[in-house]
């Protein structure tokens, strides 16, 4: 019997490790898969390739899945996702001159997303006294986890992020540019851009972003949902093969070996120590050498993080609503939260057989109520600021 | 085709070659009113000031992404764009993406007056990408050509051979290798540099 054939669209970046590596380690070829990876430049070329068929599968913002399930971007295509490719895995780093700002304003441990969130708060209303320009933050799409999290910690702090300051869209090879540049004054990215940011002394990373969430689905891999029912034995042989390469991702023995394939030119094209780095989830944080340990910077298959949570689909369609995205209606939270498919990772890997992290309502915010997905009206009502209301 | 200078496009793309040829095609296809963008900082302030009804992109751009926060609904958004094709037209979708263009339209634009626009991006860019093939296959015929000449030099010192002979040796050699000429030239220049 041959391989099936597959095309599979991926966006440079670490969290496609799984990916990569279910390919470049033989998972998918075990399965009996022959895929082809095919490296984009950027979300909106990947989530079109998927959605008029030109790829069968493809590494994907968490958020553009819901988005294009729901049709908030014009072509509206369902979209299922198996598999959970990261949790968390981005930071937000600041130029120097923001830093310092930040930190002279700073009421407390600045470790605390709350005591940053407050002192933006107070440089940007004595740059409005002074008449100067708001202050520009880059993120990398309307839908991404990126957007979400800048909102979530500055809102926090009584920043509203479409009055007070500008947030754009860049694509991430060039956010560090455009801050050695001025162009930006701060960003939320993936790796490897922080570090690369750092590396070069122009910036500082302020906060990883499980600071703010203890977990935030980051990427997934996502197929049409058509395709899904059409094909449910190659999804889930792709599904398991995922789950193979994320274990072996996760043995710190194989860091070195997984690092070094990730860093192929054709693959992520980065030195591999730096992407060790945030596999490790050790990261430089400052170019005078300071380096941060954390245990939740990027979970690939850890603490449950390749189980597709519904809790974490809701919670981004809750950011949908809050930022005005999207209108709020019980059907299109049904359909979103559907988009996250435990049962189809089930099949495929395997039930867990306990909790498999401790994070009580499945997101862990700095800030607000627990999360509740039965009523996120209520949880959305309690934020002074919004976009929207219900 | 009738004339339609009515509306405004604009051309995204860091190749000045192609865009010129995109912007040749439309305007004698009637379309005068067409602007290159090629600077990718500041992108979504320039298009703002353009204020066009058509944007067209290389997909091998990453800026697209940029573009798309023209769909949010925010302060710095002056009337919402779709982007094309919709859905019913996915024969339409899937041949603009194979040649590798996307276009953003403005919402409310009639299908009939954007079809002739991206049917006519659609050639073009498909025209580029040929010629782009022809300039890349000339080059490395340019390439081969010096290098079957180094390596006749050599063997013409090391063997004390003509140039026809020397030619007739690699030519024989590819025929009995079943290889290309090229590739028994790099050999050749290879094992002299080898044993320098």
């Amino acid at each position: 019997m041959t391989d099936t054939p597959l095309r599979i669209g991926f966006i440079p970046l670490v969290d496609a490790s799984a990916l990569i590596i279910a390919v470049d380690k033989g998972f998918a070829a075990a399965e009996g898969l022959d895929v082809t990876l095919v490296r984009e430049v950027s979300w909106s070329n990947v989530r079109d390739k998927l959605n008029i068929g030109l790829f069968d599968a493809a590494h994907l913002l968490a958020p553009v899945a819901i988005a294009s399930t729901l049709g908030l971007s014009q072509v509206k295509v369902p979209i299922v996702a198996s598999f959970n490719l990261g949790l968390n895995g981005n930071a937000i780093t600041v130029s120097p001159a923001l830093h310092a700002a930040i930190m002279g304003e700073a009421d407390g441990d600045p470790a605390n997303p709350m005591v940053t969130a407050k002192a933006l708060a107070r440089v940007v209303a004595a740059r409005r006294k002074t008449g100067a320009e708001p202050l520009t933050f880059g993120m990398t799409f309307p839908f991404s986890t990126h957007n979400y999290q800048l909102r979530f910690w500055m809102a926090a702090g009584g920043v509203d992020p479409d009055e007070d300051v500008r947030l754009v869209v860049l694509p991430p090879p060039y956010m560090v540019d455009s801050l050695a540049n001025g162009h930006v004054d701060a960003f939320c990215v993936g790796a490897p851009w922080n570090s690369v940011a750092v590396d070069l002394g122009v910036g500082h990373i302020l906060h990883f972003v499980s600071d703010i969430l203890e977990r935030a689905a980051e990427k997934v891999l996502a197929v049409r949902e058509k395709w899904s029912l059409e094909n449910p034995e190659l999804l889930a042989k792709l599904t398991r093969a995922h789950g193979r390469a994320a274990d072996f991702i996760e043995n710190p023995a194989n860091r070195g070996e997984v690092s070094r394939i990730l860093g192929a030119p054709e693959r992520i094209g980065v030195d591999p120590e730096v992407i060790q780095r945030t596999l490790d989830g050790r990261l430089k944080i400052s170019p005078d050498g300071t380096f941060r340990e954390s245990s939740r910077y990027l979970l690939v298959g850890r603490e449950g993080a390749a189980r597709p949570d519904p809790v974490q689909a809701v919670w981004l369609y809750a950011q949908m609503v809050r930022w005005g995205q999207a209108a709020y209606s019980p059907e299109a939270l049904e359909t979103a939260k559907s988009v996250f498919r435990p049962d189809l990772y089930d099949a495929a890997v395997g039930a867990p057989a306990e909790p498999a992290h401790n994070v009580k309502d499945g997101v862990g915010a700095f800030d607000g109520a627990p999360f509740d997905p039965n009523d996120i009206a209520a949880h959305l009502d309690a934020f002074a600021i919004k976009r929207r209301a219900l | 085709m009738a004339a339609d200078s009515s509306f405004k496009i604009v051309i995204v793309d860091e190749s000045p070659i192609r865009a010129a040829i995109l912007k040749e095609g439309l305007r004698d296809a009637g379309f005068t009113s067409v602007e290159h963008i090629s600077e990718m900082h500041n992108l979504l302030a320039r298009i703002y000031a353009i204020d066009p009804d058509v944007i067209l992109i290389d997909l091998e751009n990453p800026s697209r992404d940029v573009l798309e926060q023209m769909f949010q609904v925010s302060r710095i958004v002056r009337r919402p764009i779709a982007m094309f094709v919709d859905q019913s037209d996915a024969t339409s979708i899937q041949d603009a993406v194979e040649a590798g263009v996307s276009a953003y339209i403005v919402d409310g634009l009639k299908k009939e007056r954007i079809k002739p626009v991206l049917d006519l991006c659609i050639s073009r860019f498909n025209a580029f990408a040929k010629l782009q093939d022809e300039l890349d296959r000339t080059k490395s015929a340019l390439e081969d050509r010096k290098i079957l000449d180094r390596a006749k030099g050599l063997l013409m010192k090391a063997k004390g051979l003509t140039e026809e002979e020397a030619y007739v040796l690699i030519r024989s050699t590819a025929m009995r290798e079943k290889k290309k000429i090229g590739e028994i030239a790099q050999s050749i220049v290879t094992a002299a540099e080898l044993l320098k």
